[in-house]
């Protein structure tokens, strides 16, 4: 795979920047020039990914998410990471319809989303340290 | 967080006008609430026809809301949801406890009786 551009940007863990994070994440990918339903693909994936960040990393801390994006000639990488409390279960994580804050109205179905809408989607979390996303989605184009 | 509420009889129309995420989430929950408590509100009617964007905090929002008017014997509808969020909904299993319309109007009138 041909990398063809690369972009990085860090930002508050505050829920205003979960529609910023998406949309600048859709802009970038548009360089790609995918299709309007791909767009929609990454843009619901970055929003779910940026939200398990501030609500699940930083809870009611604050703290910096990232958010690397990289165009491929096949598609778009894009990895998000946060430095908050890190998930002990990943795979229970995973499990569609499970939420740790269910008092939140939280549906469970973040990962399931991610997993549905990307190609591949993988995470690495420690707690304490903080929680990766890297997913990667082809783009037809 | 741009909502537009409206009451029909006893029926509670939402009409969102803006993304629906974690963000907005919050802000939408508590107004609606707040209009369930203070009118007399049986059933609830969201109406997507204006809504480009939702991730799955939307979920939680509509169950949220079902949950409270089932306590009061009332229904829930969603209306116009775009096949993205349709998809959504459809993962987590809420169109199979909520039903979804294609017009306000059906919706409305699909609240009485």
């Amino acid at each position: 795979m041909q990398l063809v551009n690369e972009m990085k940007l860090e930002f508050m863990s505050k829920s205003n920047n979960e529609s910023f994070g998406r949309v600048v994440a859709a802009a970038f990918a548009s360089q790609l020039d995918p299709t309007v339903e791909e767009l929609a693909d990454i843009k619901t994936a970055v929003s779910e990914a940026v939200t398990n960040a501030i609500i699940h990393g930083y809870e009611d801390s604050s703290g910096t998410v990232e958010m690397i994006c990289r165009l491929y000639d096949e598609g778009i990488q894009i990895i998000i990471s946060d430095k908050g409390k890190g998930i002990e279960d990943i795979e229970l994580a995973r499990q569609p319809l499970y939420t740790s804050k269910p008092d939140m109205e939280r549906s469970g179905m973040g990962f399931t989303v991610m997993e549905s809408f990307m190609d591949s989607v993988e995470i690495v979390s420690e707690p304490n340290m903080g929680t990766t996303v890297t997913m990667f989605k082809k783009l037809k184009s | 967080m741009d909502v537009k509420l409206s009451k029909k009889g006893t029926t509670l129309v939402v009409r969102i006008m803006e993304d629906m995420d974690h963000h907005s989430a919050q802000y939408l929950r508590q107004k609606i609430d707040s209009e369930i408590t203070k009118a007399t509100i049986k059933n609830i009617v969201f109406d997507f026809t204006n809504v480009n964007f939702m991730d799955s905090s939307g979920i939680g929002v509509v169950v949220g809301r079902y949950k409270n008017v089932c306590k009061l014997n009332g229904k829930a509808a969603i209306v116009n949801a775009n096949p993205k969020i349709l998809r959504i909904f459809e993962m987590s299993g809420v169109l199979k406890i909520i039903p979804v319309y294609n017009s306000l109007d059906t919706a409305i009138s699909s609240m009485c009786g």
